[in-house]
């Protein structure tokens, strides 16, 4: 018997190791859970989780509704585009009025950073974060560690490089806070421009060299660039950011790496950070990503939404 | 209060003997009989039941899964802690099949309610029968009954029973306590 230490997940900054390590461990039941014939567990049958999406998406809110499903929550969908956010309503106000009609959980993805946050110390239930801005993704990052668990087992010492748009990425910030509390070396790789100021202050070392950085991981996790977060010209051209920062097969022959690990937490531009037959190899486990994304987030649900009634 | 001994080792041992028979003489095929123990506390008593059928039945292999319960409770967000599921095990198609389910103590009969429905979900069973080695008879809050039953324990609600195994089968026990010593 054991609960999460925090009521609310809206970043891997604020949860601890012990955590991880036990969302992990229920992950693996929801795992075979989620490969039976019948995909469903009954536990979260009263339970009602409200899906807010402030943002697009596809992978991560479908991946989270299956979830929801998968435990027998019952799921209400929102979406900015279509709500009385564009009438003027305030966060604060729009999460109240759903929560007023009996909802447990929130999960919620916003374009503003520390959103989650705001909203955890003015609303009273548990908040998932499934985004926020450029600050965290946290489910992204316990999936990809989870991934990396299941293919390399035990973390600690393991070198772990994020190639890419560093400065606007979630995925990057959260990837790093979970890989370090597990015990491994996270290194970042990309153009100056992309790198954010003082990254060395987490304990993250930069290199601008994709060839030597792939010479020394044993993981390569390839990020997107995010042109909807850039609002100047980071690069020249997206050939060039690809000639450098691309991955592709005659450059990891050159390196000579035959175990390397590659990730990627999707959209997938491809020809851009990765070449196709790259993606499709026996290197990438981005599909398994995508598999564990369930049972992680089915797990994190689980763990918080047992919790949810006995604190209230 | 001490503890109390219900059944001792050599007891305990008599008991699996017998269970075993029972389950014996009302299956004498075992190629459609499948074994499941309910996790964590059915495992032991179920790898010695089948142990014991192994020696009777020579030659003839018998089924044994495990199931655990946890996502099918029906206590989830009713206590202060949430509980950590343990591992389900079953490698083999339960599709009409006949099911023996196993615990060690019968008590309230929420987690055989719990059982039933967790099996379900791997197929239609033809029919599921319950063993178990200690059955607390007047706890029930649930029309459960046992189909093999190791010995009937008729005690207060907040006295305690445990079985105790030790790995090498050497000191095992059932034993009674309460909770306030």
């Amino acid at each position: 018997m054991s609960t999460l230490s925090t009521k609310h997940l809206l970043g891997i900054k604020n949860i601890t190791r012990e955590d991880i390590e036990q969302i992990f461990q229920t992950a693996d039941n929801f795992k075979e859970v989620i490969n039976r014939p019948i995909k469903k567990v009954p536990s979260l049958r009263d339970v009602t989780i409200a899906n807010i999406f402030f943002e697009n998406s596809t992978r991560t809110k479908l991946s989270f509704e299956l979830a929801e499903k998968r435990l027998s929550a019952d799921v209400v969908n929102f979406s900015a585009s279509s709500s009385s956010v564009k009438k003027g309503e305030t966060l604060v106000d729009t999460v109240n009025n759903i929560l007023a009609m009996k909802v447990d959980l929130v999960v919620m993805r916003h374009p503003n950073p520390g959103a989650c946050v705001h909203l955890a110390r003015h609303v009273d239930c548990s908040i998932v974060n499934a985004g926020d801005g450029a600050h965290e993704h946290p489910t992204q990052a316990l999936l990809d560690a989870y991934s990396l668990r299941e293919k390399l087992g035990d973390l600690k010492g393991r070198k772990i490089l994020i190639v890419g748009d560093i400065l606007h990425s979630r995925v990057a910030l959260s990837n790093i806070f979970c890989l370090q509390k597990l015990g491994a070396e996270v290194r970042v790789c990309g153009p100056a421009t992309l790198i954010p100021r003082h990254i060395e202050e987490l304990g993250v070392k930069v290199m601008l060299n994709l060839k030597e950085a792939l010479a020394w991981c044993d993981v390569a996790n390839m990020l997107r660039i995010q042109l909807e977060r850039q609002d100047i010209q980071y690069f020249p051209t997206l050939r060039e950011y690809s000639m450098q920062y691309g991955l592709n097969r005659a450059l990891l022959e050159e390196v000579g790496k035959k175990d390397l690990i590659i990730m990627h937490p999707g959209p997938i531009n491809r020809g851009v950070e990765i070449t196709s037959d790259l993606a499709d190899s026996d290197y990438s486990i981005i599909l398994d990503q995508v598999e564990n994304g369930v049972a992680v987030r089915m797990a994190v649900l689980y763990l918080l939404a047992g919790r949810a009634k006995s604190s209230s | 209060m001490k503890d109390k001994t219900l059944l001792d080792h050599t007891a305990l041992n008599y008991t699996l003997h017998r269970l075993a028979y029972e389950v014996y003489e009302q299956h004498t095929d075992f190629s459609n009989l499948a074994f499941i123990s309910l996790q964590p506390r059915g495992i032991a008593l179920g790898k010695r039941i089948v142990a014991q059928l192994k020696t009777l039945v020579k030659g003839q292999d018998i089924q044994h899964g495990t199931l655990d319960v946890t996502f099918y409770r029906d206590d989830f967000r009713r206590r202060d802690e949430v509980l950590v599921p343990s591992s389900t095990d079953l490698d083999f198609s339960i599709e009409g099949k006949e099911v023996i389910l196993i615990d060690d103590v019968l008590f309230t009969g929420r987690t055989v309610r719990s059982g039933l429905d967790a099996l379900l979900d791997f197929g239609r069973p033809k029919h599921v029968e319950l063993l178990v080695l200690i059955d607390r008879r007047f706890s029930r809050e649930l029309p459960v009954q046992p189909d093999y039953t190791g010995k009937i324990v008729d005690v207060v609600r907040d006295e305690r029973v445990k079985v105790e195994w030790t790995e090498d089968d050497s000191n095992n026990r059932v034993i009674l306590f309460s909770d306030d010593q």
